[in-house]
């Protein structure tokens, strides 16, 4: 769909990351997923009276490392808030969250555009409870809540509205979501939920001084939707703008299925959450010593990762971003890489290739993730490896890669089995070059007439006479030498 | 500062409480009362004084992250006023 050039986009986003603690965060029951309903809940996190929170020491812990990796402010003095609502799903009628005073402050990351690198401001970095999942569907006349998830720790990581098109925000995600699984704070599953998205979406003329009405978009369970849904919105409020009417704030929810957004109706009084300060937590103060000590435990953060591929293995900006798009992609290209630079022939970049060419569109096709890959890292490495040294050719090297990939195996094994190992005995080509010489007059008498393209063809079948497996620098030099 | 009788049902409203018409104008005038002592208190010279949102000054005290609890379905379950397998049973949601 072509956006209206005569109107910006202005895009602001809402992540809720689930925090990788142990237990929830103001009580000892386990924050994990998919177990049997209500199995994990206690007085504390279903809401009994007369209970009391205390909070995870681990949660905070992780929301100051997640503020400092976004070069963010960290307050040694926030407070809790109690956000008042009812919904079933919420057994205190409560949420436990953070309202003017946040953990976190005035952070930024940085996005990589085609044309440029742009910086995207992060607001605020508060902690708040997650609530229970409500249940309808095939349940007659009633509804059904599991308290599961009721307490498990979340951050809610607020952006500046600093991003003008879907892509911007699809790159933000992207880039947020490496840096808490670089934390490893947060898996950042969207389909699973650990890691959820609401934008906030307005257009304006541009120039114009203020930002237009804006719609909040819920339901976003991918990337790839929250994209879609944005492209969708923007084009919504442009036909509204452009058909003389006005954009009314209001909460959407995107329906995959069918490409749309419906507008979620809404009491005008449900955005009033009366939030006052927790009085069962008192203030949350930090040392700055603390702050610092965590400083210490940071791990390489995506960003610094790449710099370092580019800088150290003078790799592209492009492999570099794509390489450390996660944790997992990273050690799996380390991995490999190491391998290779083992086997005496370090190739950084054909490494890089091979990971993001042949391994990631495989993986892609099949629908799976690098950490599910049939192919380890070490079996890359040695394929690489392979090549490089000379004892098989990339084409082959192709063919042995399917096979690992559908069948496994160790790739020496694969390469010995079935003989694929490259012809470099100049001996054996010679002998396979005159017989494709014999077998193909007319095309020899046409290049000693001039015509040297033919060569292409007679490579090409000494190529096929020996399954592939000759070297092609080789059979070049050996043919133009018979023919010369 | 007074409080009016549409704050009072604003306000039972959203806290889900159901009050009648005489019990508006008792809270109105009991609320009104309240904070006529917030304004009293208000006068008191207060510059320079940090905020407090807790009457006590102590620091958050926190828990190691361990596993100490859950597993507790049956009886929580058995607290509620309906249930049906393993889920607290509750009226329709619609949105």
């Amino acid at each position: 769909m072509p956006i209206d050039p005569h109107y910006e986009t202005v895009i602001g986003l809402e992540v809720h990351a689930q925090l990788l603690t142990q237990s929830k965060i103001f009580c000892g029951c386990p924050n994990r997923f998919g177990a049997q309903a209500n199995t994990q809940i206690c007085p504390v996190c279903s809401g009994f009276p007369g209970v009391l929170p205390v909070m995870n020491r681990e949660m905070v812990t992780m929301a100051i490392k997640t503020g400092l990796a976004i070069n963010g402010t960290i307050r040694t003095y926030s407070e809790f808030s109690r956000k008042n609502y009812f919904y079933p799903d919420s057994p205190t009628g409560y949420q436990i969250s953070q309202y003017d005073l946040p953990i976190i402050e005035h952070g930024e990351l940085f996005i990589d555009l085609p044309q440029e690198r742009k910086r995207i401001g992060v607001t605020r970095i508060h902690m708040e409870v997650d609530a229970g999942k409500s249940l309808h569907e095939g349940i007659v006349g009633a509804s059904w809540v599991d308290l599961n998830r009721v307490g498990t720790p979340l951050l809610e990581i607020v952006s500046e509205p600093d991003m003008r098109s879907s892509e911007e925000a699809g790159a933000y995600l992207k880039k947020l979501r490496a840096i808490v699984r670089f934390l490893e704070v947060c898996d950042g599953n969207m389909e699973e939920g650990s890691f959820r998205c609401d934008a906030n979406v307005s257009v304006r003329r541009y120039g114009a001084p203020q930002f237009g009405t804006r719609a909040e978009l819920k339901n976003l369970n991918s990337i790839r939707n929250v994209m879609r849904a944005i492209d969708y919105e923007v084009d919504r409020q442009i036909d509204l703008i452009e058909g003389g009417g006005e954009v009314v704030q209001e909460t959407r929810l995107w329906d995959a299925n069918n490409n749309i957004s419906r507008s979620m109706r809404s009491k005008e009084d449900a955005h009033d959450y009366r939030y006052f300060p927790e009085p069962d937590l008192p203030p949350l103060t930090l040392e700055v010593a603390h702050i610092e000590q965590i400083r210490q435990t940071l791990p390489e953060l995506p960003d610094q990762m790449a710099a370092r591929f580019q800088k150290t293995l003078e790799l592209s900006e492009y492999d570099a971003g794509v390489l450390t798009a996660s944790r997992e992609m990273a050690g799996y290209y380390e991995e490999a890489n190491a391998i290779v630079t083992q086997a005496g022939k370090a190739s950084p970049k054909a490494t890089a290739n091979w990971v993001t060419v042949e391994l990631l569109g495989r993986l892609n096709k099949e629908g799976l993730s690098i950490e599910e890959s049939p192919v380890p890292a070490k079996s890359l490495g040695k394929l690489v490896a392979m090549i490089q040294t000379g004892e098989i050719s990339g084409k082959i090297a192709k063919q042995v890669f399917a096979t690992l990939f559908d069948e496994g195996g160790e790739p020496e094994k694969i390469v010995a089995d079935k003989g694929l190992k490259q012809l470099s005995d100049s001996g054996a080509i010679e002998a396979e070059v005159e017989k494709v010489l014999a077998a193909n007059p007319e095309q020899v008498e046409q290049y000693r007439g001039g015509k040297t393209k033919v060569l292409g063809f007679l490579v090409g079948q000494v190529m096929q006479a020996t399954r592939g497996k000759a070297n092609p620098a080789l059979v070049n030099t050996v043919l133009k030498q018979k023919l010369g | 500062m007074s409080i009016k009788a549409d704050t009072v049902k604003h306000v039972a409203n959203l806290a889900r409480l159901t009050i009648s018409e005489e019990e508006v104008e008792t809270y109105a005038d009991q609320l009104s009362q309240i904070l006529g002592l917030m304004d009293q208190l208000n006068s008191l010279p207060t510059d320079g004084v940090t905020p407090m949102s807790h009457a006590v000054e102590i620091s958050m005290p926190a828990r190691e992250d361990t596993v100490t609890n859950g597993d507790m379905q049956e009886i929580l379950l058995a607290c509620a006023p309906d249930s049906e397998q393993g889920h607290f049973r509750v009226p329709k949601i619609i949105e």
